[in-house]
């Protein structure tokens, strides 16, 4: 029998505390459970945990990377195995970490219990795409195993060096049918989020209503349908080219080598966005809750991430700046404007924070890092966006410096959404302490990492090399980023030991943190079909109107008339 | 739907013109093929939902006033689990190994998928377990 949803209200006998064996399942349980669910959390669990799996086998690459450059000649690992080690740094967290955890794994889980729905629209697309995630990275990985090893042309596959002549073997190959099985995953997950967003809201839920986090998975979810079908047709022209001699990407038999450039940066750049959008999501709900205010400026928060999605699909080319085939002015420029709707959110981050009961939790650190952080990679990435200074630091540790200021942003942001909605998930809060010890080696290792190859690159380090001439400066260098590495390895060890530390010992409750969002209003974690009664959805923050009648939010619009000021009596 | 019409026509708008000006200007074809292809993936849903939004009342979701009771009834029907996406995902996995390690890793592979896909529907149909 189908399970037919009924609305909650038609069993008002269903209040907290009632009816707790309402939803029981008693479908299969174990691992047979776990191959047959179509139940949004128990999916979003699995990805989550799978990404952050995906996250220590890419930070131990990065770690062997870092060990090597050390010093000038580091013998650690081969020429070759040094290739192998930064394509499948660079693939595994790209690909396997960072867009899997944030739309696969906490938005699965949040979205559709912040907009009050039972499900996502999908359940069993849900399911496929968490297996061809799955399937996607054991298949990427196994390129290690195969005798030629892993792919080795870097995590973007350029044109002339990805055919079979440069780069034979099976490991590549692995990487394009991987890189098939995710991008399909990501599609799917992409069609879900925004059905269930457009229909499957609670009554009261108006698009203005919604949270911002649910706001940036929706418009993630557009940029997946626009930018993930080009890779994967790019992908299997590729493979075409390597096995049944097209010559798409080829001078020889007339194709066009830059050609690859362009479909894969107009996935890449929109990607960039699909990777952070969900954690300025993130970082705004855990802002607001930590501020105890509501998120300042909600509407121009969502106009900056539609913005943001708009101008995405128009900046593909500031990678390709060197190629010369393509036009700088346009990309320039439209590189540049995307730093408008970005500035927009970062003051209204601090607007939200400005006058704030700021509660300054492990979520709320991690929050304030990732704006300092992000600001870092931010403001490298205009400098970048000008052809004369992309040309000077182009393919040098720059660059490199660059995107891992962003993504390390991302990972803080990350953290501060795991140690949010981790209590709301599994029902248990984590230890605080070691949270706060986390978020210090975290921060300040990403700092130490990221910071000295910004001075590499302005020196002329290029990217991708195993070894380096002696020099004092370089090497000096090098160990800081090295040292700031192992620090950022440390920090995730730290957050394995907290899992282990606080495994079911805080219980939460179902608000921790007097939150604002629906989430918050269900119990933790949310029981089959998420909700056993809604609060009337009159705003942005239900969940807070719910809770302090006394303190309801006000419709847009309105303002709340400032007490008249005291009289200050003329001295 | 009208939020939602309106969100999508604005993107596919935008998309249109930067299409627009960037193939007269660069005169190169990759972009400006993969550009306009944008601007019809926003116009498609984005005028169903326009068509719908000017032809139906307001959803619950849609109504800034609505109570819970106005969304009283049958939300939707969820399959409760199922081993079909599972068998699929397999055979997709099955039929990517064809690509790298040979052509019989075919016959396992579109096996499942065939099967899931018989299997899904028939499910489908009768409806999940729940």
């Amino acid at each position: 029998m189908t399970d037919v949803l009924e609305h909650p209200l038609d069993h008002p006998e269903h209040g907290h505390g009632h009816g707790q064996g309402h939803d029981e399942h008693h479908g299969p349980s174990g691992l047979l459970k776990w191959m047959t669910t179509t139940d949004h959390k128990i999916i979003g669990l699995s990805y989550t945990v799978t990404s952050v799996i995906m996250l220590v086998i890419g930070g131990l690459f990065a770690e062997i990377i870092r060990a090597q450059l050390a010093t000038p000649n580091g013998s650690l690992v081969s020429l070759s195995q040094y290739n192998e080690l930064f394509t499948m740094h660079g693939s595994v967290m790209i690909y396997l970490f960072a867009g899997p955890f944030a739309f696969g794994g906490l938005a699965n889980i949040i979205v559709p219990i912040q907009i009050g729905a039972p499900d996502m629209a999908f359940p069993r697309l849900n399911a496929l795409s968490y297996w061809l995630y799955l399937t996607g990275s054991i298949t990427m990985l196994a390129g290690f195993f195969t005798a030629g090893g892993a792919a080795n042309f870097g995590w973007v596959a350029y044109a002339p060096l990805s055919n079979s002549i440069n780069t034979p073997g099976a490991g590549a190959d692995l990487w394009i049918g991987g890189l098939l099985l995710t991008g399909f995953s990501a599609i799917f997950t992409g069609v879900n989020l925004c059905a269930t967003i457009f229909y499957l809201r609670a009554p009261g839920m108006t698009m203005f209503r919604m949270p911002i986090f649910t706001w940036n998975m929706l418009v993630t979810g557009i940029l997946i349908l626009l930018a993930f079908p080009v890779l994967t047709a790019g992908l299997i022209m590729l493979y075409c080219d390597r096995h049944f001699g097209t010559h798409i990407y080829s001078v020889a038999g007339g194709g066009v080598p830059v050609l690859w450039q362009h479909i894969f940066w107009f996935w890449g750049h929109p990607e960039v966005y699909i990777l952070a959008l969900p954690f300025f999501g993130m970082v705004t709900e855990i802002i607001a809750v930590f501020s105890r205010k509501p998120v300042f400026g909600y509407k121009g928060m969502i106009f900056a991430t539609l913005s943001i999605a708009a101008l995405s699909l128009g900046v593909w080319a500031h990678h390709m700046f060197t190629t010369g085939v393509v036009l700088l002015p346009f990309f320039s420029i439209m590189s540049l404007l995307i730093a408008v709707p970005t500035g927009i959110k970062i003051f209204n981050w601090i607007g939200t924070m400005w006058r704030g009961e700021v509660w300054f939790s492990t979520a709320m650190l991690m929050a304030i890092g990732f704006l300092v952080t992000f600001l870092i990679g931010g403001l490298t990435g205009i400098y970048l966006a000008s052809p004369p200074l992309d040309f000077f630091t182009h393919d040098t540790y720059f660059v490199v410096a660059h995107f891992h200021s962003v993504v390390m942003a991302l990972v803080l942001g990350g953290m501060g959404g795991l140690y949010y909605w981790g209590p709301k998930v599994t029902g248990y809060l984590l230890n605080e302490r070691i949270g706060k010890a986390q978020f210090w080696f975290l921060f300040i290792g990403t700092q130490v990492f990221t910071l000295p190859q910004y001075l590499l690159g302005l020196n002329g380090m290029p990217r991708r090399i195993a070894v380096y001439p002696h020099d004092p400066q370089w090497k000096m260098l090098n160990d800081w980023s090295s040292i700031g590495a192992a620090m950022v390895g440390v920090s995730t060890l730290l957050f394995v030991v907290n899992v282990a530390v606080s495994w079911k010992k805080y219980p939460a409750g179902d608000n921790p943190w007097d939150a604002q969002t629906l989430e918050w209003f269900t119990t933790s974690p949310p029981p089959h079909h998420n909700f056993y009664r809604l609060p009337q959805i009159r705003s942005e923050r239900p969940t807070w109107d719910y809770n302090h009648p006394e303190h309801k939010s006000l419709a847009h619009g309105d303002h709340a008339v400032a007490a008249p000021a005291e009289k200050v009596p003329a001295p | 739907m009208k939020v939602e019409a309106k969100m999508l026509l604005g993107l596919g708008l935008f998309f249109g013109i930067m299409c627009a000006v960037y193939w007269n200007w660069s005169l190169e074809n990759a972009g400006g093929v993969m550009m306009f292809a944008g601007m019809l993936l926003c116009f498609l849903p984005g005028s169903y939902y326009y068509f719908w939004s000017r032809r139906m009342k307001a959803r619950p979701e849609d109504d800034p006033n609505a109570t819970q009771a106005s969304g009283a009834g049958v939300v939707g029907s969820f399959p409760g689990t199922s081993i079909w996406p599972f068998t699929l995902g397999m055979g997709a996995f099955l039929v990517v190994l064809a690509l790298v390690f040979g052509i019989w890793f075919l016959v396992p592979g579109l096996g499942l998928v065939a099967w899931a896909m018989l299997g899904g529907t028939a499910e489908g149909r009768r409806g999940g377990k729940v």
